[in-house]
């Protein structure tokens, strides 16, 4: 194996290429995630407003309405009829305009996708608990978060200052970070609020929608956990070419 | 209803695992939807029997209190008198200016005594009221409060028969839609004609609409005028989701 640049010491394990099951599962979650990406911005795209708690809708009031079609911000609805004596409380309208929806293959597609996360994505879980991946190389050891080289490492980062790629573990302080955010925390929080829309495991789970606030809520955290994800695609394909990008995919894929 | 009408959690497994491998070519199983050869429709199909297999068969969706009320859209149809340009729309604005007392849903197929039913006939069996979300594919919620019969004691009125897997729904904006044996004998299925505590508003689909709590909002259809229980899936043709490239089973 090549060594490039990149010292090694010895209580620290060696440099290795990724094994078989982790480069198949990171092609399976990269082809997963662009769909994934694609047909749930197609879906916002009908409906591209943002609320919290449980209900929201166009005669309600938005958390934040986002510029993605031309169903943003139309009044295309006839005058609101109250349901009550009172008049000032909840009210019926109904539209009177075509909107943008592709959710007829963009809802099937997306949940395709979600399948190819989900199933492939429980096994890399179990393989990477009980196979010590996770343990050896994702999760950041304690000694490692000392806040001088977490600061080293992220000056480093700023100037663009990225080592030469070893095609494989051990990881750097923030690259581990970035991995187990990823694997721990947004991609186990897209799955639970996507799991929360749906109004059958709902009813079955009903926690899930006191975990999150509400469905609308479930939606909102959804979407913002999908921009974390871009964030994080975008930054780990900036480092991939940093770090010498033919170097990196071959690692990848025939893993050497 | 004997639960051999019913799809069982072992069926449920096998046939979405052909389905989803493609073996789907060779024999299509009864009791699920076709897919066609499309991908998405298979991808419909494999979620439709993993809630099937994993979920429980009658557990309830949450429901909530009158201050949870909120305002609430008319999407779709909004008046078939006259977006119908068919006969029938024609028969609904007869039905609309005599105020529904002429309207009957006819209850027919495979059930042991195929009769109609009147809104006051309706009315007359023992109602259910409902504070529960309405979830749209778009992705907008509202939440309201609904009143009628569960559709469960509709089916043991005409003596649906134990062979039946299937209740179809015809409405009067043209639309044919179907829900499993399952979903149909969930309490809190029902045939609502009341909505907010008055009679249901027209563009929500009066005078009598279907409530599928635990799927999304375009399975409770609006504008009710005949139900047919079936042993087999039908599709609906043209005027079914499969055909015009939408899922049937909305569960997700």
């Amino acid at each position: 194996m090549m060594q490039t640049g990149r010292r090694l010491c010895d209580h620290e394990p060696p440099v290795q290429p990724h094994a078989r099951w982790v480069r198949i599962s990171h092609w399976i979650a990269t082809v997963s995630l662009m769909t994934l990406a694609f047909s749930g911005v197609v879906i916002l795209m009908a409906h591209p407003r943002l609320y919290w708690g449980e209900a929201g809708n166009d005669l309600t009031p938005a958390l934040m309405e986002l510029p993605i079609s031309r169903n943003y911000k139309h009044g295309g609805w006839e005058k609101p009829t109250p349901f009550f004596q009172s008049g000032s409380g909840p009210s019926s309208a109904s539209r009177t305009y075509d909107i943008f929806n592709q959710n007829g293959w963009g809802r099937s597609l997306h949940f395709v996708a979600a399948w190819w996360l989900v199933l492939p994505g429980a096994v890399y879980l179990l393989a990477g608990i009980f196979g010590g991946h996770f343990r050896s190389h994702i999760w950041p050891k304690a000694r490692d978060l000392a806040p001088q080289l977490v600061w080293r490492d992220v000056v480093n980062h700023l100037r663009l200052r990225i080592p030469p790629g070893s095609g494989g573990p051990r990881y750097g302080l923030l690259q581990k970070c970035a991995y187990s955010l990823v694997v721990f925390v947004a991609a186990p929080l897209i799955v639970v609020t996507g799991l929360t829309m749906s109004p059958a495991v709902t009813a079955a789970f009903p926690f899930l929608l006191r975990l999150s606030g509400g469905y609308q809520s479930a939606r909102t955290i959804h979407f913002f956990s999908f921009v974390a994800l871009l964030a994080f695609v975008l930054v780990h394909v900036v480092m991939v070419v940093k770090s010498g990008f033919r170097r990196q995919i071959r690692a990848m894929t025939v893993g050497e | 209803m004997k639960t051999t009408g019913l799809i069982t959690r072992r069926r449920a497994i096998i046939t979405g695992l052909a389905s989803a491998g493609g073996l789907l070519l060779a024999r299509y199983p009864k009791g699920l939807p076709p897919t066609y050869g499309n991908l998405l429709r298979m991808g419909d199909t494999f979620t439709y029997a993993a809630h099937r297999a994993l979920l429980p068969g009658q557990s309830l969706v949450r429901e909530y209190s009158d201050a949870d009320i909120t305002s609430f859209p008319a999407t779709g149809t909004v008046n078939p008198g006259v977006s119908e340009k068919s006969a029938l729309g024609d028969a609904y604005r007869l039905l609309q200016s005599g105020a529904f007392s002429s309207w009957r849903l006819s209850v027919e197929g495979r059930v042991a005594t195929p009769r109609t039913f009147s809104l006051a006939e309706l009315k007359q069996l023992p109602s259910r009221t409902q504070i529960t979300r309405h979830t749209c594919e778009e992705g907008w919620t509202a939440i309201g409060q609904w009143t009628g019969v569960p559709l469960s004691l509709v089916l043991h009125a005409a003596g649906a028969l134990p062979t039946a897997r299937f209740v179809v729904f015809h409405s009067y904006d043209d639309w044919v839609d179907s829900i499993d044996m399952l979903d149909a004998l969930h309490p809190q299925t029902m045939l609502a004609y009341g909505m907010n505590g008055r009679d249901l508003p027209l563009p929500h689909g009066a005078p009598v609409r279907l409530r599928v709590e635990r799927q999304l909002g375009y399975k409770s259809m609006k504008y009710l005028h005949r139900i047919v229980v079936t042993d087999e899936f039908d599709d609906g043709g043209k005027k079914g989701n499969i055909q015009n490239g939408w899922a049937w089973y909305t569960g997700i």
